[in-house]
Formats: structure tokens, sequence, C-alpha cells
């Protein structure tokens, strides 16, 4: 009796084992890694049914903040253009705003500035699992989206970045239904003090209900696009490309 | 031999087993990447922790080698076999009457003598009533309430309250928990809850006889001890 208590005792410490690293190979296998993947678009699915399309991301006071807002990723992109647009303070810095939209925009920090602004106090949740709360001011992207003019055909919002990754721009994208959200704004303020440089000066996206990898900082080119194919490895952001991260952050 | 578990038992339990084993080690994982735990809206790595966690081993997370994406791939799979299979189970077993029938504490089983008699006998290594082989001991009862109707719960709320997606969905997550971190903490405080309960749990099976009991949740036969 007693060795077969041993025995099943052995047998169960084994067979968690064999079922951990039984996990291991499964992402391996095409098939059952396509099956896992999909729990992205499953969870993307029943968001978009339990959510209002405009519900808003939870709003703080200013006494909620966190003391300090600690940068993650690129804290500085160090190239001879960034140093140079830096040295300037910024003020031969635009945003490129093109692809699928009637009239292409050259955007000056002062012409985001002279924008209607939207400041809001969030919470940005890192991948990680860490969060901070702190205010952000910009105009919503869904004003500079107007002022270009999307066409029919546009899908995605891609964002290009000013930082390197491998030699290649950060870059992120989203939905319209999530580019067109009241909380999305191009950030240039941050706690009512321009951005810091580790934070992504001078603009960086803030994409409320969706994890900080989204938020794409130093920002240089926003583009309408009908598909993400083709751009970066297809997969619609650097992390998502390189990393399998989930397109869809909001989880 | 008498029939022991009912069909909707028997796949929720091997379902639920298999998703709180990846859940846990894929858990595991992603906690590797920022092993501190906070309470309140907010904590980050300037901020004062409650808890400063382990690194856990590759041989307890899941994939071994630290992946946050792939952890993170595994785990919200699973929570979804989770949360959905917990609902069905509890609305199949509400229409059976089972929860009704076999997990509602009696008058009998809260009074005083019969509970440190219930000690006596777990500590004997007797696990069932012999006059009443089908009915669940008082120790059963409250430690199945506990994982089914809390620490189950708990831990697929406060997994809820961490998206930031739903947390525009249902900003009411965050007002029960005390925002996201204390959420975050209480998750990972469920978590081991559930696996307290896994090992007190594969613990009794084989103890009480573990072809009896392996039996009667696969095919639902149970064997009356003597």
């Amino acid at each position: 009796m007693i060795a077969r208590r041993k025995l099943l005792t052995g047998g169960l410490a084994g067979g968690a084992g064999l079922i951990l690293s039984g996990c291991d190979r499964v992402v391996q296998i095409p098939a059952a890694r396509k099956i896992l993947f999909a729990g992205e678009d499953m969870q993307r699915g029943l968001h978009r049914a339990l959510m209002a399309r405009n519900a808003l991301a939870p709003e703080f006071t200013a006494a909620q903040r966190s003391p300090f807002f600690r940068p993650n990723g690129t804290r500085d992109p160090g190239t001879d253009a960034y140093r140079a647009l830096q040295a300037g303070r910024f003020a031969d810095w635009r945003l490129q705003v093109g692809g699928l939209v009637t009239r292409p925009l050259s955007l000056s920090l002062s012409d985001l500035g002279a924008m209607p602004q939207r400041a809001q106090i969030t919470r940005h949740d890192c991948v990680e699992g860490w969060s901070a709360i702190a205010k952000w001011q910009g105009p919503q992207l869904g004003t500079v989206l107007r002022a270009a003019g999307l066409r029919d055909a546009a899908r995605y919002i891609v964002f290009t970045c000013a930082d390197l990754y491998g030699g290649e721009p950060y870059y992120e994208s989203i939905d319209l239904i999530d580019a067109f959200h009241p909380q999305t704004i191009l950030a240039w303020a941050l706690n009512d003090r321009f951005l810091p440089v580790m934070n992504g000066a001078p603009v960086r996206l803030r994409v409320e209900r969706q994890l900080g990898y989204k938020h794409a900082k130093y920002l240089m080119q926003v583009r309408a696009v009908a598909s993400l194919d083709g751009i970066g490895k297809g997969q619609g952001g650097y992390w998502e490309d390189n990393v399998d991260y989930d397109w869809y952050a909001g989880i | 031999m008498i029939r022991r578990h009912g069909i909707a038992t028997r796949i929720w339990h091997w379902v639920n087993a298999v998703a709180i084993f990846i859940l846990i080690g894929s858990g595991l994982g992603i906690s590797n990447a920022h092993p501190r735990l906070y309470w309140g809206r907010y904590g980050a790595n300037f901020d004062a922790a409650w808890a400063q966690l382990p690194r856990f081993p590759a041989w307890i997370t899941i994939p071994a080698s630290y992946n946050l994406a792939i952890s993170r791939r595994w785990h919200l799979f699973f929570a979804l076999v989770l949360g959905f299979g917990l609902l069905a189970y509890m609305i199949a077993s509400l229409l059976s009457r089972h929860f009704q029938r076999d997990l509602k504490l009696t008058r009998r089983d809260l009074n005083r003598g019969h509970i440190w008699a219930d000690v006596k006998a777990h500590l004997a290594f007797r696990f069932h009533d012999p006059e009443r082989p089908r009915e669940y001991n008082v120790f059963q009862k409250l430690s199945y309430i506990g994982v089914i109707f809390i620490a189950l719960p708990l831990v697929i709320l406060t997994g809820i309250a961490l998206s930031p997606g739903m947390d525009a969905a249902w900003p009411w997550v965050l007002d029960l928990f005390g925002g996201r971190q204390s959420a975050r903490s209480l998750h990972f405080i469920a978590m081991t809850l559930i696996a307290l309960f896994a090992v007190v749990h594969l613990v009794l099976v084989i103890l009480a006889g573990p072809i009896n009991e392996v039996r009667s949740m696969l095919t639902g036969g149970w064997r009356v001890p003597e």
C-alpha cells in the first residue's frame, strides 16, 4: 500500500513535469499554436461585445497620481536626427500624417497645441504588470485624422517612431475604433510639462484601453492603411513582430 | 458501487484541472516579469511594494524559459476556459440541484460535537461516514464551497480587473478590489489558495484510496468503503 502511494505520488509529480514540458512542445506545433494564439481574437471579440464603443478608461484625480512616472523601453532614441530635433527644442519636428488620407498633413508642436485639447489623468499598465497614473494632454487623434480626411479603404492607423530597434524604427498600430476613441490623444504634455525625453518627447500616443507597448513614443509619422501586411513583419508592431506579443493589448 | 459524480461534475473537474495547472504555470511565468506586489491603484518600481516575490524557477513555469509573450498566450487562453467553465458548471449544478443537494451545509454539519467527531475521523484517515456514504463531510463541503464560490470567482474577477479593456467596460471591478494593483495582489493570493486546495485535495485522494477516487471522477462509479 505504501509502495503504491509512493508510486502514485511519484507518478503525479512526474505527470506534472510531463505536462509542463509538454506545453513547451505544444507551442512548437503550428496547428496548436494557431489555436492558442486565437485566444487573442476571442478576448478582443469579447471585449468589443461587452464594452460600449466609446466606453472610457477610468480617470483619476490629481492626488491619485504616481509620485514618479517611470519610463520603459527606449529612454532616449539617441540618433543624430533625434539629437538635432532635441537641440532645437523640437521646433523643427513635424508629425507626418499620410497614407490613405485625402489631405496629408505636416504638423508642428504648436499646430498640435492649437487644436482642441483633451487632458486626462489615466493609468498606464505595462505588460510586465506594473501601473503608473499620470496626467496627459494633447489633441485627440480623431481631430487630426478628420483634418486629414480618411479614405474609405483605411482600416488601421500605423505609428512610426524616432527610436530604433535593431536599426528599424519602433512602430505600432491600432484599429479605427481605438483611433477615434475620445481618450486616444497625441500627448505632448505629461503632468503639465512638456514630455521628458524618457517618456517619448515630443509626442507619444495614448490609447488608454490597451497596454503600454501600444502607446508609441517619439512619434514621427501617422499613417492610415488598409492592411497591416507588408509593414514590418506584418503583425502590426515591433513587439508583435518580434516576440509574439498580442496585437490587441486590451488585456 | 454507487453513482458518485454526475457527468457535469466529471467533465468540469478534468477541464478545470488542466486549466488551473496551465494557469498557475503560465501565471508564475508572468509574475517573473515584475515580481513585486502593491496595494492601491498604481504601483511600479519606485513605489512601495508589500511583497517581493521569488523568481519562479523553470521547472514550474510555462514556458520553462522566460518568455512573457508565450506565458500570456497560455494564460489568456485558459483564463477563458476557467471563466466560462465555472459559469457553465454553476448553471448546470444549480439546474440539477447538485449544489443545493450536496453542498448545502445542514444544521447537523455545523453541530459542534459532529465537527469534532469529523476531525477525529479525519485524523484516523476515515473520510466517509459509513452511515451516509453518499454525503460529503463538513470539511469537504466547506472546502468545495470555498473554492467554487470564493477562490475561483475571486481569481477570475481580479483577473478581469487587470485588463485595461475590461476596466473601461466594467469599471466596478476596480472599485470592488480598490484599484488595479490591489486586484493584482488579490489575484496572486487567490491563486495561492487554489494551489493549496489542489495540494490538500491530491493528498486526500491518495489517502482515501486513489484508484476508487479517480475512477469515481472518470466513470462516476464509487465503491463504498467498508
